[in-house]
């Protein structure tokens, strides 16, 4: 039997997710997969899984789960403050359950979403070449739909014992989540910014409004004016800050649609998305304007972070 | 007669570390679109591409960055782009029946100063292409619609659109595959499916096919 984990309560929204299916954007399918994607790697490399395994994204509100047999977990990302059978957790390390382990969270602490691994890897649902949970079709992971209380997850491995050795990845790896600064390039269509605005962009503080989701983060700040000029639709990717009439800019996320003809005024860096993930509501944020050589340094920050973990 | 050399043109744009947006030019043109599904399909058999998608007159590209850098894969795309196309193979042609009963056809026909049998004739009387599939899942950009039905995008889209709506903006046309939210004029429907979740890939329609509306007798 390899059902490993029971759904008491599932939290705010909580879904299957791997690295996504990003063969099917040609075909309109939004990548989809972890909105952040160093934790959902991390809590994979830690519970001895293979970086892309399906795992859990949990939204601002963490899960209440019973084990249903042994096994090793990891959580990683947002920290809702982890609690096995009431006792305080560490974060970033792998963890063992007994049979009947109750796992439960305190709170929200920081960050949006908390990433739980399970050694062996989720099963789910494979779409297009992922198990990751497409809420827009419906399609993938658990049913194509957020978990409920009652559900049964089951792994696609057995594996109970292996790491057998409790491993963690240290503090000064872990990413920064307090950071308010987003590293971005400048976008194809910058230059229809207004000069005031051009500014703005790379200084002005951004508010994360409610409506945000896991298609895109829709900002609140100073109105952006750019030249209103229809373009050729095209296609887009996770980063891309868009600036539709309104002025208020949207930051495209994982399940982002996967073209169109908005202006994109700046593309936040992949090494800055893992941060991008974790804004909530009422966050604040800035456009950090870096080079590529910048953004390639901490591309290789977060990739050895992650080698330190499958090195053993 | 040979290209004036501003078409062989294509300007090389940074999207983030990992990712970029090369564009062919600014027009809605078949000719500049057929340059970009070929670009965008010699660029998929790249080991440093992992996705290469191309819009009506540009081609996204996703690349590795342990594997090549923008400097280099942007001088590789330019090499690539002056090359001669392949003479594309034509796309499949699909027939689409359409109730021409969308709720805005009443606004459409008073903006355009044309009943709504001239809209349904306009409307039915091209072979559209495919320019693009995107957006969302099954969703394709049609055109180029015939110039007299040229209408700018409604100025407050719509939070709901009705799946199978037919629709209509500036030289484009479309259905919408799924509910979404949308700023097109609807002129009527269908109840062809476009999102096909158990087909790989999961969709009708692919860049480069044609097709042709017609109406269809109230159901």
């Amino acid at each position: 039997m390899t059902e490993v984990l029971r759904v008491v309560d599932p939290g705010l929204l909580t879904t299957i997710q791997d690295l996504g299916r990003p063969g099917a954007i040609a075909s309109g399918v939004p990548p989809g997969g972890a909105m952040d994607r160093f934790a959902l790697r991390a809590a994979n490399l830690l519970a001895g899984n293979e970086p892309n395994d399906a795992s859990l994204e949990c939204t601002l509100r963490g899960p209440q789960l019973v084990a249903e047999r042994p096994c090793v977990i990891a959580i990683t990302g947002a920290d809702f403050d982890p609690r096995l059978n009431g006792e305080p957790q560490p974060m970033w390390a792998t963890l063992s359950l007994a049979a009947g382990d109750a796992l439960t969270f305190g709170g929200r602490r920081i960050g949006a979403r908390t990433y739980i691994a399970v050694g062996g890897g989720l099963d789910g649902e494979s779409w297009l070449g992922s198990r990751s949970t497409s809420l827009m079709t419906g399609k993938g992971g658990f049913h194509g739909r957020p978990l409920r209380a009652g559900d049964l997850l089951s792994t696609v491995g057995t594996r109970t014992t292996y790491p057998a050795e409790r491993r963690e990845l240290v503090p000064g790896l872990r990413p920064d989540y307090s950071d308010q600064s987003l590293a971005a390039v400048a976008g194809p269509h910058v230059r229809r910014l207004e000069p005031e605005s051009r500014r703005a962009l790379f200084s002005a503080t951004f508010t994360v409004s409610p409506e945000s989701d896991r298609m895109g983060c829709r900002l609140k700040g100073p109105g952006l004016q750019a030249k209103a000029e229809e373009l050729l639709s095209y296609g887009l990717v996770a980063g891309a800050v868009q600036l539709p009439q309104s002025g208020q800019p949207i930051l495209l996320m994982a399940d982002h649609q996967t073209a169109g003809g908005y202006p994109v005024v700046a593309t936040v860096v992949s090494a800055s998305m893992p941060r991008a993930a974790q804004l909530a509501p009422g966050d604040d944020l800035r456009f950090m304007e870096v080079t590529q050589a910048m953004a390639r340094q901490r591309r290789l920050a977060l990739s050895s972070a992650l080698a330190s973990l499958s090195a053993l | 007669m040979p290209q004036p050399r501003s078409i062989q043109r294509v300007r090389i744009h940074p999207l983030g570390d990992t990712a970029l947006l090369a564009v062919l030019g600014s027009r809605l043109d078949t000719a500049l679109n057929t340059r970009a599904i070929g670009l965008a399909s010699a660029l998929r058999k790249r080991r440093d591409v992992r996705q290469a998608v191309a819009g009506y007159a540009s081609v996204t590209v996703h690349f590795d960055p342990d594997q090549t850098t923008l400097e280099s894969l942007g001088a590789a795309i330019k090499r690539l782009a002056v090359r001669r196309p392949k003479e594309p193979i034509p796309g499949r042609l699909h027939r689409i029946p359409v109730v021409y009963d969308g709720v805005d056809m009443p606004e459409v026909s008073d903006s355009l100063n044309l009943s709504p049998r001239e809209i349904v004739a306009l409307h039915t009387r091209p072979i559209y292409r495919v320019f693009l599939v995107g957006f969302v899942p099954g969703w394709a950009y049609l055109g180029p619609l015939p110039e007299e039905l040229e209408l700018p995008r409604r100025r407050v889209p719509r939070t709901h659109v009705p799946a199978g709506s037919v629709a209509i903006a500036g030289r484009q046309t479309g259905i919408y595959p799924m509910q979404v939210p949308g700023g097109w004029h609807l002129i009527g429907r269908s109840s062809v499916r476009l999102f096909l979740p158990n087909s790989d890939p999961p969709c009708l329609f692919r860049a480069g096919d044609r097709v042709k509306f017609f109406a269809a007798a109230l159901d």
